[in-house]
């Protein structure tokens, strides 16, 4: 098959790009990388990732890894297949772009903090730091604020459709979701309603019940 | 209708749009934001950064934010005009977003510590030396990488090398001069990019 996804259960990242990949309605082959062996590490994954981590991906002979450039490229090379996710016209995909840096610089640092302390590590039999959780939620807090007043203006985070500004939400929300970091979401009406509807979505669904 | 840029000389999302202006030699209004008068946080600056941050930019009648995808929008909006940033080859752009998304994931959570610890005064030492070894992690990979590719997306300049202007500079300035010790392609890299007249103008008003 030619597309591959080496990634784990459990990595948003990994996640991130399933997601886009169920969107688009693509065929591929998903290839687990045995993380508690290490095998993220291996020269031979470092070939395709020099991070040493998931997910990394592969079409043909192209080569990508880092979930937010993997997604980005389906989304334009798959545009005429499965749900748009990006914009045509130059200022509203300008407008969309703003907010996929949004997710990028602003929820991903706190979010992803917040989802390892709170849902990641409990399952590792790990103690979760309440000083560390106290602090990101504070910062989502602050996150959440500008997307509730951006979410009384527009429907969806880029425009009034669906895109990736949207999308790589999705991982780490699901995470949160089933944490107490969920009352920050639930306490926003507009985040809130928002957040219920991109998880809904069937392709989401696919996506974590494949 | 001339584009607005809002900022400030050192902020280095401001000084990465300047960059993208200068490199596509499009003509713009630099509108100072006086952070230390709390401009950043009035209702009238929330209207175009709701994150009360700069830099801003506003084309006619939409504003941008978020200096990445302001360079983008330009980038793209005035392909043609002075250098090309953008990797026209889908095959090469897929490549070229790889590390524009490196730069914005792993490079720019470490320098921007940096870079507060060197503004605000050093916190604690063991603060930065955490991240100063983050750095230090990302830059192998990019000597790995520089040996096979003359920039970072391929054989020319593009976005992905000039997202990383602000913090190459910013670690060329600094005393630890360790950055480049042992990285001969990076140090080549940064020097070539770094000399580029466009960057050359955005420096001379940067405070380090």
């Amino acid at each position: 098959m030619a597309i591959k996804l080496y990634g784990a259960t459990g990595s948003t990242a990994s996640l991130r790009v399933r997601a886009c990949l169920a969107e688009k309605d693509l065929d591929y082959e998903f290839v687990s990388v045995d993380m508690s062996n290490k095998e993220h590490k291996s020269p031979q994954f470092l070939s395709r990732n020099p991070f040493g981590q998931v997910p990394a991906f592969e079409d043909g002979d192209l080569k990508l890894f880092e979930s937010r450039a993997i997604t980005q490229y389906l989304a334009h090379t798959y545009a005429d297949k499965g749900n748009d996710l990006i914009v045509k016209d130059p200022k509203k995909m300008a407008v969309v772009g703003v907010w996929i840096e949004v997710e990028s610089q602003k929820f991903e640092p706190a979010g992803s903090k917040l989802a390892w302390e709170l849902a990641i590590k409990p399952i590792f039999g790990m103690t979760t730091d309440d000083t560390v959780v106290e602090e990101n939620e504070k910062k989502l807090e602050e996150v959440l604020d500008v997307y509730e007043s951006r979410l009384s203006e527009s429907k969806y985070l880029g425009g009034d459709s669906f895109t990736l500004a949207d999308l790589h939400h999705l991982p780490v929300l699901k995470y949160l979701m089933g944490t107490k970091a969920k009352r920050l979401f639930d306490a926003r009406p507009h985040v809130s309603v928002w957040a219920a509807e991109i998880q809904s979505r069937p392709a989401w669904v696919k996506a974590i019940t494949a | 209708m001339a584009l607005k840029l809002y900022g400030t000389v050192s902020s280095d999302g401001t000084q990465r749009v300047q960059a993208c202006l200068h490199e596509k030699e499009v003509d713009f209004e630099f509108i100072s934001v006086n952070i230390s008068a709390g401009e950043h946080k009035t209702p009238r600056f929330i209207a175009r950064n709701p994150f009360g941050e700069v830099p801003a930019l506003e084309d006619g009648d939409v504003t941008l934010f978020e200096s990445r995808a302001i360079t983008q929008y330009i980038a793209n909006k005035y392909e043609g005009k002075g250098t090309d940033l953008i990797m026209k080859d889908p095959i090469q752009l897929a490549i070229q977003t790889v590390w524009m998304d490196t730069e914005n994931q792993r490079f720019d959570q470490p320098f921007s510590k940096l870079i507060e610890a060197a503004i605000e005064g050093d916190r604690s030492g063991q603060d930065v030396r955490q991240y100063e070894k983050k750095l230090e992690s990302v830059l192998d990979v990019y000597e790995q990488r520089l040996t096979e590719s003359k920039y970072l997306a391929g054989d020319r300049f593009t976005l992905a090398d000039l997202h990383h202007l602000p913090g190459m500079h910013f670690l060329r300035s600094t005393k630890a001069k360790g950055w480049f010790q042992g990285r001969p392609h990076v140090r080549a890299w940064a020097a070539d990019i770094l000399s580029r007249p466009a960057w050359v103008k955005v420096a001379a008003m940067s405070p380090w």
